[in-house]
């Protein structure tokens, strides 16, 4: 008896890694004092009436925040261990197997678990009160997309300490993904934390598009809408469009592994090219998902810190919806080396370059926004500068990479992964950072003291450039991807060095803005007027943070930047029409998002350890979910008038 | 469940039936997103289809009764449906159950026969590890059938809110959106009965 | 004060930094800008063209950026217009939807023409020669149909002629890359892929997989040896007399999971490479259909006739693959 739980438990858990242990006791010390602060301070209950039943987009946008940049301290981590095992030539810090199982996790985690979710918090923070709205389209549903979110990535994130990581890249290329190469739980945690979120993530697609096109503030015509707004719109349409092809994708990978099938296998008839094509078919949309919500907040931004009007308006909604659509006709580009033969690659080389063409645009609406403007040098606008050079050549280097011929020497070299990275730390995150510090004050009622969020920003910037510019340098020397060691006799390690040193300052910035974080929380400067950085958009009328029913009287709106148009009014003396209150109709608190999320992480896994009667059992506990929601019909509830002006009156606002 | 939207509607009845409105939006988006999800597995299936590793083909597995008296069943299940949809319009609750009872024993006859259908197969050892076309085809049909069978469980469950509630703004929206999905099935079906059944029997 | 130490310690990293990289450009060899053949060279113009093109718009955009930048700071001294509701030029616009749709257009038309031009054989006078390679875990294995050798993590060329390579894996997917003669190629179970290269210079030339493949991944280098044609010969001489020949039970033997040292053999066993393609998905894929369900392993020439594998053929199968 004692024998076989011993076996199991060393099956089980992942073992023989000192760096895996020291984790293993760091996490449940984490834990053990998480549950005595709770206990200790009876916080149970507030932690379960407050944020696990919420339905509140706020809430919901500031778990998602917490959650994105935990993931990002993981994944930065696993960067960090792969830059020094690559710092120098022949380093034995970490073995391939455990090399392979890190750059796997640190680009799935980065995607799935770091940028997806922070894209999201700022969707759930921002939409609803940009477009004067009292909640999303769909709350319940809402909550339901975080916390399958949230177990996604924590059924994904044990495998850390539990079975093993999965260990073929981020996207899983079968045969080596299959049964045949890769029998352990890693693949399978793969699948089923991407699955579960995945879900989540194809929903919240749903809401926001439904939460844009139908609960706009009365006279917000699309073509009176933020531009923010304007670019989760375009990105919901690629989700929804998008997200499916994933969701089959590792449903045929699992049936291959669970039920021995054969659609990627190489024996029996199986086809490894069509996983390829059928996961990039999803992973280019998922670029644009990604990018097109950092270049709304850019254009925010740079409007409000340049005190002046977007340039152009109406060409960046149409690039944003032009890119949406042909985001989904330049797949191939991944893999023009498949060889697909020249009509194919002629024809997405061309299909890629144009897709440059709308952005190129965006670039120069942007600088003519600050043109004949006044910049103020804010935290937010100083990565929406930062972005700018950043991107240009991000862009640059995608241009050169979609010459099909030519990139048959650039693929999968380390020219490919500095363009990836400038594109996705430069555009995505810079965008996603930048969007962060302008909202905090909204979301959080104080804002991040400046000066240390300069430092973290110099650290990131200067960290990049240092990281990455070596790094195409190394393509053009041979140095392809994924390769846990190098010899002396190619001349790649001065760069390889240099590399790493950059990556070490991109983690420094990162603890300056945990420093940051932690010192505003203290000391950051209370925000009692709402509108901080004097900007343009609704969600600066309303008290920060904003109360829970958002707009006591929804907003009439009167044109493209609607707040400002406000203040001008006020400005020239006119007084704002009153508006009787209301009852505000609100929906209710549930548990079931947060159960039935926890009975998909238990069949998932159920799954992932192949123990197929767990896996039933969490299914049936999602399908009771499912039926116990149908059966409510108490869902929501009003505020009444009096409790709407109490809260007003409290937050120093007269209604 | 949602809250008030925008406009001044001053009475609770209108946010409902507003709310109600926007969900059954929402369903045909999603309905949109189970397209993409069926075409995803079309698309597999077309390219996987000759790929028999030496194992049955088509022709050899697919009974011609079988999948017709099949399609014939879900066929006549959408029609039910829709009497049932009228019925609620007519403001008649028990035609509405009495229309829903039929549309679910169809589509429990659709499911018990596909069961059959599949049993059979893999008596013959035709068994989804068996190439990479029975993979594409158990996947394919297989999903279809949870589809169905998914929906005759919220269908059950929607008699029994109707049993208890009658109709109302919230159970005539739930209806309308099972029927849209029942409708939808049926569309997917055509494509199936097509696709691979008379391509692969002819 | 602080701040001043900090800064300073910047500043002699940077230093540092810089003084490495120059440094390093001492023994660095960047094979992908110093092309030994043809194809190469192709790839390396249009690698200078799209720099040069992209220079265009990059150097006027950053320029632009820090003009704007410091020009209309907000400073309660600054002169420089303010201009709070412009927000529409039909000029600037067409201008700059017009400067990208040019240069893009300019890129297009070349890399268009690059793409068809290297989908043929490099122009020579000399007869193509075929070399098969499959990529195994984790090694390479090259078999030369038309001398009937095989070398394992190295391979032996004559310069000055275009060398057929057909590429497949009997292993997850890699990548064969020689950067100094040309782009990679997918190597891909089931698939008989084909990729022309060629030595102009005698030269030995660095060979890498370059798509990962598992465990020892990183070891998957090989040596391109270019020498002249009657050099080439004589290797290929010494080979068949001094090399071991290899049976089927060798091959299994070299394509279980594990790294290898470079190996020689001085025959292989007919129709492997084409048994290898089939065995793995190549049975579903057109030519085979078409050429051997009939004659299967009759063909005299079925792995080496690349007449028969033209691209155009390949071509074909692949993106038979593909529409979805």
């Amino acid at each position: 008896m004692l024998e076989s739980i011993k076996e199991f438990a060393s099956t089980f858990f992942v073992t023989g890694d000192p760096l895996i242990y020291g984790a293993d006791v760091s996490i449940a010390l984490t834990s053990l004092a998480i549950l005595f602060v709770l206990t200790y301070y009876k916080k149970w209950g507030w932690l379960w009436r407050e944020w696990l039943t919420t339905v509140d987009h706020k809430k919901i946008g500031i778990m998602y925040l917490i959650a994105s940049l935990l993931m990002l301290f993981r994944g930065g981590v696993d960067a960090l261990l792969m830059r020094a095992q690559l710092a120098l030539p022949g380093v034995e810090f970490l073995h391939a197997e455990h090399y392979n199982e890190i750059f796997t996790t640190h680009g799935t985690i980065m995607i799935f678990f770091m940028a997806m979710p922070m894209m999201f918090a700022l969707f759930n923070i921002v939409v609803p009160l940009q477009i004067g709205a009292r909640d999303v389209a769909y709350p319940f549903l809402n909550a339901v997309s975080f916390w399958l979110f949230m177990m996604g990535a924590m059924l994904f994130n044990i495998s850390f300490v539990i079975g093993g990581s999965p260990n073929a890249g981020w996207l899983s290329y079968p045969p080596l993904s299959e049964m045949s190469h890769n029998p352990g739980p890693g693949q399978n945690f793969y699948i089923w934390g991407i699955q579960i979120s995945g879900i989540g993530s194809l929903a919240t697609g749903i809401n926001f598009l439904v939460t844009i096109l139908k609960m706009r503030a009365p006279g917000m015509k699309l073509m009176k809408m933020p531009l923010f707004s304007w670019s989760v719109l375009s990105s919901s349409i690629m989700i929804i469009f998008a997200f499916p092809i994933l969701t089959v994708t590792l449903a045929l990978l699992f049936i291959d592994r669970y039920f021995g099938a054969h659609f990627f296998t190489m024996t029996q008839g199986g086809n490894p090219m069509m996983y390829v094509n059928l996961i990039w078919m999803w992973g280019h949309p998922e670029v644009y998902i990604l990018v097109i919500p950092a270049f709304g907040v850019f254009s925010e931004i740079v409007a409000t810190f340049s005190k002046k009007r977007i340039f152009g308006y109406k060409s960046m909604v149409f690039s944003m919806m032009i890119i949406s659509v042909m985001s989904f006709f330049t797949w191939v580009h991944h893999f023009f080396t498949m060889g697909a033969g020249a009509d194919v690659n002629a024809f997405f080389a061309v299909s890629t370059m144009a897709i440059g063409i709308p952005t190129g645009v965006k670039i120069f609406n942007w600088l003519f926004t600050m043109f004949r403007g006044r910049i103020q040098m804010k935290t937010p606008m100083l990565w929406t500068i930062a972005f700018v050079p950043c991107f240009v050549i991000g862009g640059a280097t995608g241009v050169m990479l979609a010459v099909a011929p030519a990139d048959y020497q650039y693929h999968n070299s380390y020219f490919l992964i500095a363009h990836f990275h400038q594109v996705i730390i430069g555009g995505v995150v810079f965008g996603y950072l930048a969007g962060i510090y302008y909202w905090w004050p909204k979301m959080f009622g104080f804002s991040l003291n400046e000066k240390l969020g300069k430092w973290a920003f110099w650290f990131w910037n200067i960290g990049f450039y240092v990281c990455f510019m070596p790094q195409y340098a190394l393509g053009f020397m041979g140095m392809t991807r994924r390769v846990y060691t190098y010899g002396w006799d190619l001349g790649w390690a001065p760069l390889n060095i240099i590399s790493s040193i950059g990556a070490l300052l991109m983690g420094i910035g990162f603890i300056f803005q945990v420093w940051q974080i932690s010192y505003s929380i203290k000391h950051g400067e209370r925000d009692k007027t709402g509108d901080p950085w004097n900007a343009r958009t609704l969600e600066w009328s309303i008290p920060s943070p904003a109360p829970l029913y958002n707009f006591a009287i929804v907003p009439e709106v009167k044109g493209q930047d609607a707040w400002w148009i406000m203040k001008e009014e006020m400005k020239n003396g006119e007084e704002p029409k009153k508006a009787e209150l209301e009852p505000i109709h609100m929906p209710k608190n549930s548990g079931i998002p947060f159960i039935m999320s926890v009975f998909w992480f238990i069949a998932g896994f159920g799954f992932t350890f192949t123990w197929t009667w767990m896996g039933v059992v969490g299914l049936i506990g999602v399908g009771l979910c499912l039926f116990a929601r149908s059966f409510q019909y108490d869902t929501d509830y009003y505020i009444p008038v009096d409790e709407v002006k109490r809260t007003e009156a409290s937050l120093g606002r007269v209604v | 469940m949602e809250h008030a939207v925008t406009h001044h509607a001053h009475d609770h009845h209108d946010h409902h039936e507003e709310h109600e409105q926007l969900k059954v939006l929402g369903f045909w988006i999603f309905l949109v997103t189970d397209c993409i999800l069926f075409a995803t597995l079309f698309a597999t299936y077309v390219v996987l289809r000759t790929h028999t590793d030496g194992g049955p083909i088509g022709k050899e597995i697919f009974e011609v009764p079988g999948f017709v008296a099949e399609t014939f069943i879900l066929l006549t299940s959408s029609f039910t449906s829709g009497l049932a949809t009228l019925a609620m319009h007519k403001g008649n609750v028990k035609g509405l159950i009495g229309w829903l009872i039929v549309t679910a024993a169809l589509g429990l006859g659709f499911i018990g026969l596909e069961i059959s259908e599949f049993a059979n197969m893999v008596q013959e050892g035709a068994t989804i590890s068996r190439s990479a076309f029975l993979s594409a085809f158990f996947t394919l049909v297989g999903t279809h059938g949870l589809h169905v069978s998914v929906g005759l469980l919220w269908m059950i469950g929607l008699m029994v809110q109707l049993g208890r509630y009658g109709i109302t703004t919230v159970t005539k929206r739930k209806i309308t959106t099972i029927s849209l999905y029942w409708h939808f099935l049926d569309v997917v079906w055509i494509f199936l009965f097509t696709v691979v059944y008379l391509m692969g029997v002819m | 004060m602080k701040q001043r130490g900090l800064f300073n310690r910047f500043t002699f990293f940077c230093l540092a930094v810089i003084s490495t990289i120059l440094l390093a450009g001492c023994d660095a060899q960047y094979f992908v800008l110093d092309p030994k053949g043809p194809v190469a060279e192709t790839q390396y113009r249009l690698i200078i063209l799209s720099v040069i093109l992209c220079t265009i718009v990059i150097i006027p955009v950053l320029a632009i950026l820090i003009y704007i930048v410091w020009r209309y700071r907000d400073k309660p001294d600054n002169k420089a217009p303010y201009m709070p509701d412009w927000d529409d030029s039909k000029v600037l616009e067409i201008v700059w939807w017009g400067i990208p749709i040019v240069i893009i257009g300019i890129l297009g038309y070349f890399t268009v023409r690059d793409t068809y031009a290297l989908a043929k054989p490099p122009v020579s006078d000399a007869k193509p020669i075929t070399i098969q390679v499959t990529s195994l875990d984790w090694k390479w294995l090259f078999q030369y149909p038309d001398q009937n050798i095989a070398t394992v993590n190295y391979v032996e060329i004559p310069t000055g002629v275009p060398i057929n390579f057909q590429l497949t894996s009997d292993a997850p997917m890699n990548s064969f890359w020689i950067p100094q003669l040309g782009g990679q190629e997918y190597t891909m179970p089931g698939m008989a892929m084909q990729l022309w290269l060629q030595a102009d210079q005698p030269g030995e030339y660095y060979g890498t997989g370059a798509n990962f493949s598992g465990r020892d991944f990183a070891h998957m280098r090989f040596q391109v040896v270019a020498k002249p044609q009657s050099e080439f010969n004589e290797w290929v001489d010494q080979v068949k007399q001094t090399a071991p020949s290899m049976s089927k039970a060798d091959y299994d033997k070299l394509a279980e999971p594990g790294q290898s040292e470079e190996m020689t053999f001085s025959s292989f066993p007919a129709d492997l490479f084409d048994e290898v393609v089939n065995k793995n998905g190549g049975q579903y894929m057109e030519h085979h259909q078409m050429g051997d369900d009939s004659k299967d392993t009759e063909s005299d020439s079925d792995g080496m006739d690349h007449e028969m594998m033209d691209h155009e053929h390949m071509n074909h199968d692949m993106s038979g693959q593909k529409a979805e």
